[in-house]
């Protein structure tokens, strides 16, 4: 369906894009995970046709968009802060694209056929009912909450049945339990009518929540696409890793190689890590340290993979567990609070990222 | 399907390259600027350059000529200053009354105060005619100096109720902005009430009691209308001597070095003006009013003297106008001495006569018609030609730094000036009837760039985006976004051209043709003849004119964005 082909955008003379490629097939829900800046709003405005990409394409079902205004692309767009008009009520706001859609084809300048306005109160009726707003017809936009105008932003959207739904941010300014909330009607809403979406957040609750697949924006490039699962469980590049909130990235030097795995030197120890890339000798690499699932600090430590031994700088009480920063800056998390100044040991899988 | 598709992808290649072009933001800004300022440079740059040109011709150059100009300017000092002063005596304690205390009827009696400065001064003229000119309702009861003043006390009366509402709203604003810590630190120091003022609040006023006392004394320096029609020949500030200079004893060269001077002098007080002004607005709000009711007793016979006073002064002339505009108070005919009093419409009536040997060629009321077709077309002109100066504005960029000041610089020009420079540059016998609105729109184009230019700012691009991936073409765009969004400014804007058109009288009084009088020409007229009659319908054509902007006045304060009107 929606096909990217190396998209290359500067700005303030910057490069911010520098070849983009993906694409979205019919009933796709794809996410791009970026860091705030990393230019993932301006690729939904050029593929809005808000914004104009200074090389390479943009196609719809094989047909290039470069001379297709944003009006006629029928793409829809869902933005961070609604973008609801505000002198129209909530009818009027979700009947917008339909109008324009039926002005369109009739070329009528104003007023429409009885039969129109009857179709265009039931579909109306129907995007509310679908996000749970029904009866909101005659509200003016200013007496909703947050969440009701992310709601009917979205249903604005939806009304004229558009080919690829965009969402930038939507639920950047929502608290969080009316996000999860929202995400999920989102989610349903989105394998109910499977319209083909490109979702754009930093946040990777949502992003897992919500996708059916996952690319990473990093310094103008897309450094990881895949399922979430995998995605999850590879995080490839140690920005990727970060941007997961898997905590503990830390760098090393390659030393020796034995088959594919590697003898790696850090600040923390020696690691005998297993590399799906080529690697030289000296040359430095992120790795990943993930603790494993019954860590035991004290002597003895039992469980599996890479033992380190480190000295307890401060404990933390997060929720039903406690977070233990050890020197080094490593953080883990432990049932029993060690003491600040205790030296410990913990049990480490020690994972290479690229 | 795909053909199809494929089809209408090429026609929209065609219209689109050609719409790129036209979207290229350089050849859009300059299509934007072009009527605007070609408008400006063939109606204000080319008549101030001619006015430029004539001064700096020799023969103006006389020592008559300057001790002509040397009197009249310090005549025009003079009574600038005095009715300064006078403005502030009744303005301080009036912003003191609006920021410090709340009392019944306070924001009708500050709308009461407001009013004034929205009115023609034809109106303002023959309000104070018809309370105490030689025909007006005192004079009925009494000819002594209290109820009976000279004209010079009259002008200066005028003055102060045309500004003080400027007193009350930049003072008043800046009263109720100083953080009341400040005064009471300064009382528990063991500070009395005389020593806070003097010590504290006052050298924390000094920027807007400036900034205040500029603007007051600018529109003094400059006023005509009022001198004209409340002084008789007897005063004539620069303003009034480019009006004679033109018309009565015309010698246009003198006229053009009057007006060089006069605008040498309105272009320094709008600079420190603004220089002021910036200074006031930079000073922090408190969250909460200050005002509360009066509680002592001193407090109580503040409150009541100040809002007798303001009360008095503000809507006696007022209300008399239409109460002398439905009065006989005339000498019979024939019957000297003994006057007569009543009710009567005949001066309406009388506006709806030709009679042979009036002053105009039409019946009066006609007058009225050509004010409002001048007015409509005003409107027209100053929306045609600020709506895509105010677009180019709210997204400024080098181009539009630049213009910004230029935009606005008819507002230093005064109407007289305007006239003269229409004179000069067209001449008097072409005038054609367009140069009236043609006029009134220079005077009205700023203030209308002005109400626009937020509007438009407010509008997010969010909203214009979201209208286009919904489908919406630019024009469905401006149609369905911009113009809803923009109605109410566009209304208030209109509104205001129109209120200015009606009531503007310096440059009308030197370009209109006889046969075609607006309404403030006709009053003029009436109010230079003797008689009973003629005055009354003076007063008749007033309240009119009162009544219509008065109306306009609350239209606008109904449209009013919030925030967006400071003078």
């Amino acid at each position: 369906m929606l096909e990217i082909r190396d998209l290359f955008k500067s700005y303030e003379n910057k490069p911010l894009l520098r070849g983009i490629s993906f694409s979205v097939s019919q009933g796709e829900t794809i996410c791009l995970l970026g860091a705030s800046g990393s230019g993932k709003s301006t690729l939904l405005r050029m593929i809005a046709g808000l914004e104009f990409p200074e090389s390479g394409q943009i196609l719809f079902n094989k047909i290039d968009l470069a001379q297709t205004p944003p009006h006629a692309r029928d793409f829809g767009l869902v933005f961070q802060d609604y973008g609801l008009f505000p002198h129209l009520n909530i009818f009027d706001n979700i009947a917008f694209g339909l109008k324009m859609k039926a002005l369109e084809s009739s070329s009528l300048l104003l007023g429409m056929s009885r039969q129109q306005a009857v179709g265009l109160q039931s579909r109306v009726a129907e995007m509310l009912e679908l996000v749970n707003l029904q009866g909101f017809e005659k509200r003016k936009v200013t007496d909703l909450s947050g969440g009701e105008q992310q709601r009917v932003a979205l249903a604005r959207a939806l009304a004229p049945s558009p080919r690829l739904l965009m969402f930038d941010e939507p639920l950047g300014a929502l608290d969080k339990s009316l996000k999860e909330d929202l995400l999920n009607q989102i989610r349903a809403i989105l394998h109910k009518t499977k319209i083909p979406a490109i979702y754009v957040t930093h946040d990777q609750d949502e992003a897992f929540t919500i996708a059916d697949r996952i690319l990473f924006l990093h310094d103008g490039e897309i450094i990881r696409d895949g399922m979430p699962d995998e995605v999850w469980t590879n995080p490839k590049s140690a920005w990727a890793a970060r941007m997961l909130g898997m905590g503990n990235v830390i760098e090393g030097r390659m030393q020796k190689a034995e088959g594919r795995r590697w003898k790696v030197k850090t600040s923390f120890g020696v690691f005998n890590v297993k590399c799906e890339h080529k690697h030289s000798v000296d040359e430095k690499v992120s790795l990943l340290l993930k603790q494993s699932p019954s860590p035991v600090f004290g002597r003895g430590a039992r469980g599996e993979g890479d033992e380190i031994k480190l000295k307890v700088e401060d404990v933390l009480f997060k929720q039903d567990q406690l977070q233990v920063k050890l020197r080094g800056g490593l953080v883990i998390h432990l049932k029993e609070a060690p003491k600040v100044g205790q030296i410990i040991r913990v049990k480490v899988q020690v994972e290479c990222l690229a | 399907m795909q053909n199809k598709i494929l089809n209408h992808g090429d026609t929209e290649t065609l219209r689109n390259k050609f719409l790129r072009a036209f979207a290229s933001p350089w050849f859009f800004r300059i299509l934007l600027w072009l009527a605007p300022i070609l408008f400006l440079l063939s109606f204000f740059f080319l008549p101030l350059s001619k006015i430029l040109f004539l001064a700096f011709n020799t023969s103006a150059f006389t020592k008559a000529n300057f001790q002509l100009i040397l009197s009249t300017l310090s005549f025009t000092f003079y009574q600038a200053t005095l009715s300064t002063i006078l403005t502030f005596v009744l303005g301080i304690p009036s912003a003191i009354l609006f920021s410090r205390f709340d009392f019944r009827g306070k924001s009708l009696l500050r709308a009461l105060t407001a009013v004034p400065f929205m009115l023609p001064t034809v109106v303002v003229a023959s309000s104070f005619n018809a309370l105490v000119g030689n025909h007006g309702l005192f004079s009925f009861f009494s000819s002594s100096f209290i109820l009976h003043p000279s004209s010079f006390s009259l002008i200066l009366s005028a003055h102060v109720f045309y500004n003080t509402t400027i007193v009350i709203r930049i003072v008043g604003n800046a009263l109720s902005r100083l953080d009341p810590k400040l005064e009471q630190s300064a009382r528990s120091l063991g500070a009395d009430t005389f020593r806070v003022w003097k010590n504290i609040t006052l050298p924390l006023l000094r920027p807007s009691l400036l900034a205040a006392a500029l603007l007051v004394f600018m529109f003094d320096f400059t006023s005509f209308g009022v001198i004209l029609l409340l002084g008789g020949s007897n005063f004539s500030t620069l303003e009034v001597e480019i009006y004679l200079r033109v018309l009565k004893l015309p010698n246009l060269p003198l006229a053009a070095l009057l007006s060089i001077v006069q605008l040498i002098f309105t272009l320094i007080f709008s600079i420190l003006y603004t220089r002021t002004i910036n200074q006031v607005t930079t000073q922090t709000a408190p969250r909460f009013s200050l005002a509360r009711p009066p509680k002592t007793i001193r407090e109580r016979a503040f409150v009541f003297t100040v809002y007798c006073s303001l009360f008095t002064f503000f809507f006696l002339p007022l209300i008399s106008l239409p109460i002398r505009s439905l009065t006989r108070l005339e000498a019979d005919r024939g019957q000297r001495g003994e006057v007569q009093y009543g009710f009567t419409t005949d001066y309406y009536k009388e506006l709806f006569i030709n009679r042979r040997g009036s002053l105009f060629y039409v019946p009066p009321i006609q007058a009225a018609a050509n004010s409002l077709g001048y007015a409509s077309l005003t409107v027209f002109l100053s929306l045609a030609l600020g709506y895509p100066a105010a677009y180019a504005l709210a997204k400024p960029t080098r181009l539009e730094k630049f213009l910004d000041p230029l935009i606005m610089l008819p507002l230093g020009a005064s109407a007289v000036m305007l006239g003269l420079g229409f004179i000069i540059s067209f001449g008097r016998s072409l005038a054609s009837p367009w140069f009236v609105p043609i006029a009134h729109t220079l005077v009205a184009l700023p203030f209308v760039i002005r109400t626009l230019q937020p509007a438009l700012a407010s509008i997010p691009e969010r909203l214009r985006q979201a209208a286009s991936t919904l489908g919406a073409s630019p024009f469905r765009v401006w149609q369905t976004v911009d113009f809803p969004i923009l109605s109410r400014a566009t209304l208030s804007a209109a509104t205001f051209a129109f209120t200015v058109s009606l009531g503007e009288f310096g440059a009308t009084l030197l370009l209109t043709r006889p046969e075609y009088p607006t309404i403030p020409i006709a009053i003029q007229r009436f109010l230079s003849q003797p008689g009973g009659l003629n005055f009354g319908q003076a007063m008749a054509m007033a309240t009119l004119l009162m009544l219509l902007t008065t109306l306009a006045i609350l239209i606008i304060e109904k449209l009013r964005l919030p925030n967006s009107g400071e003078f």
